[in-house]
């Protein structure tokens, strides 16, 4: 692997860059991998990496069905954060918060981490104790938060309607000021160049038609490219998790939902942190070319159509206008769906499942993408210890039969709540 | 998306609210009792989640205000079979 830096530029500089190695190789699948990893997404190819780096091994091999990031990581709006207010959270998504800060020097590759601060807004004095109850929780968990007034609001976000009469007045926020986004096509490229460097095979367009099983052990996989054998076999297909475990003949806590998130043109620089109105069930930033980003809640139904009702865009955009009166006669450029794996208590599932030696990482509901470093590091400990690395050991299977569930929003068991 | 209810007929997505997967609920009583506890786990819990075909549970919460059991493809989101309970 070419290292790069700016020497590097300069010196394929001078041959007009056509000298310039493939960031990863484009291996024929082998027979039988140590470990086979399904999903060359964010999580899949971290997972690679951590068991290359980490735990030195490299007998793996990444198999995506379509091309690299073309799932969910490139259809998440790339926001990182970690201002969650129960501790097993907390504990992991500040852990994913702290590797962000170290990644792009870790892969050599930018992922353009940009800590421009994560801002929610409240609407009323009780969304504000909930804001101030969840700043508490984090400042008492390590993480940073600071309470925002209306005019620290005005402030950070001069274009936001501050206004008495405004159809959602405004009554404080809270920031996360080492929150912020990172580019998302860049986090897989980036850990599937630095995993392919260790050896790790990355194989796409193979897609997984089968899990094989020898008694209760997962032999390997069926795909579009021939059977692979395996001593373990990890699914990062979140998403998808419930397609890949019913292979293996298991139901898992899961429900695939869509969740939309959408475009506008690109204009110049208006906003540079990233705000969240739970009220409004909304949020957006602006892109690096000046797109407004923005979303909002997933629509509700069991979906794998990657696609969504115009009513969602109808209330995100609404929201947007409301609170940023400005932006009302921007066109909108762009809309898209995703579907996510929604757990029955809306956290993640890191864990060996009961197949022996079939592992999972799914259920990441809406907010996966800043979870990618992390998940990756907790799923590489697991397969190669066979023990739950400490950041995730409550992302069990077993809690929803022990009842040790990790409900956020304590919506319970109704997936298109949380 | 439009919904099918068996009493307006075909009216909009906003009216209504999602009931999830239509399950049958299980034998015995919800508890710790090591005989019910698992089928009641699965049923509160674990979802067959298909890419196709599901049996859900509709509210038409802006109408009728009936719950309906109908049958969706989770693919193409169409309707394609309803039934009342």
């Amino acid at each position: 692997m070419s290292h790069y830096s700016a020497w590097s530029l300069l010196r394929h500089a001078l041959d007009g860059h056509r000298s310039w190695a493939p960031a990863w190789r484009d291996p024929a699948p082998r027979r039988h991998y140590r470990v086979v990893i399904i999903g060359g997404g964010g999580h899949g190819l971290a997972t690679a990496y951590y068991l290359a780096r980490t735990h030195g091994i490299t007998d793996v091999a990444v198999l995506e069905k379509g091309w690299l990031g073309g799932g969910n990581t490139g259809r998440n709006t790339a926001i990182v954060r970690s201002n969650y207010l129960l501790a097993a959270n907390s504990r992991f998504y500040e852990h994913s918060l702290k590797l962000w800060e170290g990644l792009t020097q870790e892969l050599n590759f930018n992922v353009m981490f940009s800590q421009r601060g994560m801002v929610n807004i409240a609407h009323s004095n009780a969304e504000l104790s909930a804001l101030h109850r969840r700043g508490n929780a984090m400042r008492l968990n390590g993480v940073d938060a600071e309470l925002l007034s209306r005019d620290d609001l005005g402030r950070l976000m001069p274009a936001l309607d501050l206004s008495p009469e405004a159809r959602f007045p405004v009554m404080g926020g809270l920031i996360q000021k080492r929150g912020g986004t990172a580019r998302h096509d860049a986090v897989a490229w980036g850990y599937a160049r630095a995993a392919d460097a260790r050896g790790v095979d990355i194989i796409q367009n193979c897609e997984v038609t089968a899990i094989r099983r020898d008694g209760d052990r997962v032999a390997g996989v069926e795909t579009s490219r021939g059977f692979i054998g395996a001593d373990k076999v990890a699914l990062c297909v979140a998403g998808d998790s419930g397609r890949l475990a019913a292979m293996a003949g298991l139901r898992l806590p899961i429900e695939s939902h869509v969740l939309q998130a959408l475009v506008s043109e690109p204009v110049k620089p208006m906003l540079d942190v990233v705000a969240v109105s739970g009220a409004l069930h909304f949020y957006i930033n602006q892109s690096d070319k000046g797109e407004l980003v923005m979303g909002g809640d997933i629509d509700g139904h069991n979906s794998y159509a990657q696609r969504g009702d115009p009513e969602i865009i109808d209330h995100v955009v609404e929201s947007a206008i409301a609170l940023f009166p400005a932006i009302r006669r921007m066109r909108l450029m762009r809309a898209w769906g995703g579907t996510v794996d929604m757990s029955m208590d809306g956290s993640p599932i890191i864990t060996r499942l009961p197949v022996d030696s079939l592992y999972l990482n799914g259920g990441w509901c809406y907010g996966g993408f800043k979870g990618t470093p992390a998940g990756g590091t907790a799923l590489a400990h697991l397969i190669a210890t066979d023990t739950p690395h400490p950041i995730a050991d409550r992302f069990t299977l077993t809690r929803f039969d022990t009842g040790d569930l990790l409900d956020e929003r304590g919506a319970g068991s109704s997936p298109w709540m949380h | 998306m439009r919904i099918p209810c068996p009493n307006c007929g075909s009216r909009s997505l906003a009216e209504f609210s999602y009931g999830g997967a239509a399950l049958d609920r299980p034998p015995g009583d919800i508890g710790p009792s090591p005989e019910t506890a698992p089928a009641w786990d699965d049923f509160v819990y674990r979802r067959d989640n298909p890419a196709g075909p599901l049996r859900e549970l509709w509210f038409h919460a802006a109408g009728c205000r009936a719950w309906f059991v109908a049958t969706r493809d989770t693919r193409s989101l169409e309707f394609i079979a309803e039934v009342t309970p």
